[in-house]
């Protein structure tokens, strides 16, 4: 799917908007959308939607052997993929230049600020220890993946409980849930990161820029800060030059936001946890609102099947029997068997009309003269070899075969005849050798 | 949450359904679809103009995306993706859009039991979402084959490892015809019979769950 490219009427008139300190959803520029968290059934999975961009997050974990350089540590992976759902343009599995800076930018936010603790996460120090794996999926793309991200990843990381172990001795025991509660995660901050895009060499500035938005910004500053003030990780991006107050000016709005959005997700996750303690519903279908038109809920429907038994019956009453089938193998001559459907096998009567055919070319010779060269070699050298041993032709099939398996006759050999005097595919001359040897055996 | 079901005299239950239409605001057509605790979102794009290489002169190419949840898609994905991919096409005219493209992308987004009928049921609410043209509709049924022969619809995750098989099957509104049917574990040709049988009682009730829910899309309130 291609992506549609922005016309330049839109971006004159996006770009006049800002101008005049409009946005198109009606938003001041400092204004964030709306985010909305809502946690999945399994622990560790939330989609937070910021507006309508939606990113879903799960987190896993398992046990592995540390890295040799830090075998206390336990291993942190984060990987973000733009599904092709987000938006047509992404395709699966690519890694554009956006995914890279935007899988690096979430590593440095969430890993380098050192805000999950890593030893706790070791179990036997150079030998086990858990791996956090978080998985992200952009879902819908409307500008600003990078805040989305950044809060469904440290929600869920929040969200997530590992088995709890013990060690006794060399002994590593990993309990389920139901024998000992799941412990969380230690985290000691949380790092959200907010975006700043700027127009006209700098001098407009919109926080949280849509798509669009995106589309026609000059650079773009992203600010990770966790609640008590402190600067995470900064970059700049674009063709912008910015000035140290603008700067301080973003990473103003930034504490303000990042105090914001902390308090909306602790209580979040205060709910969700109040939800599960008291063993009310939770999960997906919990966070789908009832009211809008577009939702539709259906209570558990009961599917009357009391007499499906007596359908079955006679459904398989009125077909056709099936012919018959011999579960057990069915030996011709000793040394030889067959096994499927019927007594007569197919494969010996295809031989014998071969063999027909092959008398029949006996007689006359002229019949192969307007085949290729080689094949008529090799079709005179299996006349040879039937003519040598005549009371083949009347005897039944299985000697004929023992003949094919000689390893001084080419396998080659009986694949061309069989493909100049019938329709029969190679493939399953083939499979009749194969099947033959395997009986052999 | 583990919603278990009765099964009293002979009735097997639908876990709670439901679904939500149009959610995403990019794709063309998006639905999310729960059954239980198991729950696909899919989006879908098209009929758009499709790369040369994808072109068909024909009708349109239909391409189905399956996503899991942790990791890269691997084997199981492409081969759902495949019983898909040829059940959207056995229903939708695709030859009424000749040489353009229509990608369906489906992320799962929890997986409690009976994940390829929660599929298939987003697949296609998407593309009723989308307005694409239809020959009929399609619903998944999953069916599992208890140890002790009785039938049990709409498994969980651990019913359905418990399962000495478990059956799926994509049923057509039209006349209730089977568009796709798959297995897995040993079943006698009466047991595939009998699920088959009941799975086409329990389409019905699935499209009439589609109609209600469609019908209070397009209601004015």
């Amino acid at each position: 799917m291609k992506a549609t490219p922005l016309s330049n009427c839109e971006r004159r008139f996006l770009l006049r908007a800002i101008q005049e300190k409009k946005r198109l959803d009606g938003r001041q520029c400092y204004d964030y959308r709306n985010i909305r968290v809502s946690f999945g059934a399994d622990r560790g999975c939330c989609i937070v939607e910021l507006g309508r961009t939606r990113v879903l997050a799960q987190v896993s974990c398992e046990l592995v052997p540390p890295k040799p350089s830090r075998p206390t540590e336990g291993v942190l992976f984060f990987n973000l993929e733009l599904s092709p759902m987000a938006a047509p343009g992404l395709e699966p599995g690519r890694q554009s230049e956006l995914l890279v800076s935007l899988n690096r930018l979430l590593e440095r936010c969430l890993r380098d600020s050192k805000c999950i603790e890593t030893e706790s996460l070791c179990v036997v120090a150079g030998e086990k220890v858990w791996q956090i794996r978080l998985d992200m999926h952009l879902l819908n793309h409307d500008g600003n993946i990078t805040d989305a991200a950044s809060i469904a990843g440290i929600v869920a990381l929040c969200h997530f409980r590992r088995p709890d172990v013990s060690v006794q001795g060399e002994e590593v025991t990993v309990y389920t849930p139901e024998e000992r509660d799941p412990v969380p995660l230690s985290i000691h901050h949380m790092p959200i990161c907010v975006s700043f895009a700027f127009f006209h060499q700098g001098t407009y500035l919109l926080v949280d820029p849509t798509e669009r938005e995106e589309r026609v910004m000059d650079g773009l500053l992203v600010i990770a800060m966790n609640k008590h003030h402190e600067i995470c990780t900064i970059q700049s991006s674009g063709v912008v030059m910015l000035l140290p107050d603008q700067i301080l000016r973003c990473s103003k709005i930034t504490a303000v936001k990042v105090a914001e959005i902390t308090e909306l997700i602790q209580k979040a996750l205060e709910n969700d946890q109040k939800a599960r303690k008291e063993g009310g519903k939770f999960g997906f279908a919990e966070s789908i609102p009832n009211q809008r038109i577009t939702t539709f809920k259906m209570e558990s429907a009961a599917v009357d099947t009391n007499d499906v038994e007596e359908q079955a019956g006679e459904i398989i009453a009125k077909a056709d029997p099936p012919s018959e089938v011999f579960a057990s193998p069915v030996v011709h001559t000793p040394g030889t068997a067959q096994i499927g459907e019927g007594i007569e096998s197919s494969w010996g009567d295809l031989e014998e009309s071969e063999k027909e055919e092959a008398a029949e070319e006996e007689g006359e010779s002229e019949a192969a003269a307007f085949e290729c060269e080689k094949v008529e070699t090799e079709d005179t050298s299996t006349l040879k070899e039937t003519k040598s041993d005549e009371p083949i032709v009347l005897s039944d099939s299985e000697e004929e075969e023992v003949v094919i398996l000689e390893p001084q006759e080419l396998p080659r050999k009986t694949r061309t005849q069989t493909s100049i005097k019938q329709e029969n595919p190679s493939k399953k001359a083939f499979n009749k050798r194969r099947r033959k040897k395997r009986t052999s055996r | 949450m583990a919603v278990e079901m009765e099964v009293a005299d002979g009735q097997c239950r639908l876990r709670p359904f439901s679904c939500e239409l149009g959610l995403l605001s990019r794709p063309d057509g998006s639905a999310a679809f729960l059954q239980g605790d198991t729950s696909v979102l899919a989006g879908l794009y098209g009929p758009a103009e499709a790369k040369i290489s994808k072109e068909l002169p024909d009708r349109a190419a239909l391409e189905v995306l399956l996503r899991p949840k942790v990791g890269l898609p691997g084997v199981l994905e492409r081969s759902r993706e495949q019983l898909l991919r040829q059940t959207c096409e056995a229903v939708l005219l695709g030859v009424l859009h000749p040489r353009t493209a229509i990608s369906l992308v489906l992320q799962v987004l929890s997986d409690a039991g009976s994940l390829l009928s929660c599929c298939l049921n987003a697949a296609c609410m998407a593309l009723l979402d989308a307005g694409l043209p239809l020959a009929a509709l399609f619903c998944g049924v999953t069916y599992a084959l208890q140890p002790d022969g009785a039938i049990l619809l709409d498994p969980t995750a651990r019913q359905e490892q418990e399962a000495r098989a478990v059956l799926t099957f994509a049923i057509a509104s039209s006349d209730r015809k089977v568009l796709m049917a798959t297995t897995k574990g040993s079943c006698s040709v009466e047991e595939m019979q009998q699920c088959l049988a009941a799975a086409q009682r329990a389409a019905s009730t699935i499209f009439q769950f589609y109609r209600d829910s469609v019908r209070r899309r397009y209601s004015k309130n």
